[in-house]
């Protein structure tokens, strides 16, 4: 039973910005809410997660912000996810000024989490996010 | 329109045509395990049969994902698609798991036809012995070849793998006792070649005549396939350096296969050891059954303290080989 509401979760970070730490910390935090956590790590694309996306059949694609690239890359990854009829949801995940907040989710994000969410918060968005797209 | 609303059957059309999100949503149904599984593992069954299997085990951290990349770039150079299964343990506090293995393989492998799953233990006791294979046969039938498990080496998954794999590699690293460890694993019995990884750190030449000894030793106590010995690889696997000889020794050890009847006993094997874990699966439901509805009478009398429960598993056993109950 609990097999059939498994959460696999692909986290990856987009572009070539610094250190992969706080996306370490999301993966720890998801696996131990129970998901399974596909971790690409850092200097991702859209084309090489959108291509583990569909091998792994993940139920969501997480990406990790730490520059100002978020406004252009996080709306052309879930354009990528269209494009491949994939219909899953993409979450993001950094330093996001409240004034991005609106437009990243008018762009077709499912949800935004701050730098600092608590676990239980990060683990509830993935969880709500995955449900409301099954 | 989404993959999750078609049927197992619509999935394995477009999976073996080629559509990689309806190969990916096949592997979860396979993985869940149950009916949809079932009827996923017999249209393969049919469809497939004929690729390598390749297991890749060692302890964690000796570069088996890395080395798997390599792999993977140089068997697809060659013109082939390989896929692999890369399985992580899963948490058992929480059932989570962190699965990284593609983050050491994505680099090499991103230009090549591939397809790569992890897959986690999960918590089902016998379900990854279904699960492994019954993934295998998809990618199998799904076109790719040859398909590389990749595995810890520790435990019950070690076995299962080397159930499900025609050719098992076993990933050493230098350093002392490294060989000692795997002996004692029990991964010796069950290698069919050695890589010796990190070959860039001091100690590989070591490593190499550490199992040279243990491969002396163990040849006279006889394994089950005589006259064959495993081939010693040394492998840098962060440069590649080694990777085509790897390659090399798993085509050798195909073609040993070939010969005689060596390969269909392997697949023999094979279909008995699965058959023997569905048979455990399916009594196993019927001994809870039988316990929770205690049909005789006899588990209620065993826990009044009239009868022992040795006497009472063995009245239950006798009505449950009676029949249909
Ligand atoms: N020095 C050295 N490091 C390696 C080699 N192969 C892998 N590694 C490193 O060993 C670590 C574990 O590798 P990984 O492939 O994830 O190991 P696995 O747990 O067996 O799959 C990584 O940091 C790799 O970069 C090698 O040939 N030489
Ligand atoms: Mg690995």
């Amino acid at each position: 039973m609990g097999d059939d509401v498994t959460v696999r979760i692909i986290l990856a970070k987009l572009g070539l910005d610094g250190h992969d730490r706080g996306l370490k910390v999301v993966a720890r935090i998801l696996r131990d809410a129970g998901m399974e956590v596909i971790y690409l790590g850092l200097r991702q694309t859209t084309d090489s997660i959108i291509a583990a996306a569909e091998q792994e059949d993940a139920d969501a694609i997480g990406l990790s912000m730490h520059n100002a690239g978020h406004m252009t890359l996080a709306p052309k990854m879930v354009e990528a996810v269209r494009a491949a009829q994939l219909d899953i949801p993409v979450v993001v995940g950094g330093i996001v000024p409240d004034d991005d907040l609106q437009p990243l989710l008018d762009a077709g994000v499912a949800a935004v989490l701050g730098p600092g969410s608590p676990a239980e918060d990060v683990a509830r968005t993935v969880r709500d996010v995955v449900s409301a797209n099954r | 329109m989404s993959r999750r609303d078609l049927s197992p059957a619509a999935l394995f059309e477009l999976a073996v045509g080629g559509e990689r999100r309806s190969l990916g949503r096949l592997l979860t149904l396979v993985e869940r395990g149950g009916p949809d599984a079932d009827t996923i593992t017999e249209l393969s069954y049919r469809a497939g049969g004929a690729g390598h299997v390749v297991g890749i085990t060692g302890a964690p951290g000796a570069g088996k994902s890395t080395l798997v990349g390599q792999l993977v770039r140089t068997i697809a150079e060659a013109g082939k698609r390989p896929a692999v299964l890369a399985v992580d343990p899963s948490s058992p506090l929480s059932g989570g798991a962190i699965l990284g293995d593609r983050v050491r393989m994505d680099d090499v492998v991103a230009d090549h036809d591939a397809f790569i799953r992890s897959m986690a233990t999960r918590g089902h006791q016998g379900g990854l012995a279904l699960a492994i294979p019954g993934a295998v046969r998809v990618l199998d039938a799904a076109g790719y070849d040859p398909v590389i498990i990749e595995t810890v080496g520790v435990g019950q998954v070690e076995v299962d793998v080397a159930a499900a794999a025609d050719t098992t590699v076993v990933v050493v690293n230098p350093g002392w006792g490294d060989a000692v460890q795997a002996n004692k694993a029990g991964l010796l019995e069950v290698a069919d070649i050695f890589v010796v990884n990190k070959a860039d750190r001091p100690g590989a030449g070591d490593a190499r005549r550490d199992l040279e000894l243990m491969l002396d030793l163990s040849h006279v106590s006889g394994q089950e396939d005589e006259g064959f010995r495993p081939e010693i690889v040394l492998t840098t696997a962060t440069d590649g350096t080694g990777a085509a000889e790897v390659v090399a020794a798993i085509d050798a050890h195909r073609a040993h296969l070939g010969t005689g009847d060596r390969l269909a006993a392997r697949r023999r094997a094979q279909v008995r050891e699965e058959i023997r874990v569905r048979l455990e699966q399916l009594l196993g439901h019927r001994i809870d059954e039988a316990v929770a509805d205690d049909p005789t009478g006899d588990i209620a009398r065993a826990t009044a303290g009239d009868l022992s429960p040795a006497a009472a598993a063995t009245a239950a056993l006798t009505d449950l080989l009676s029949g249909e109950s």
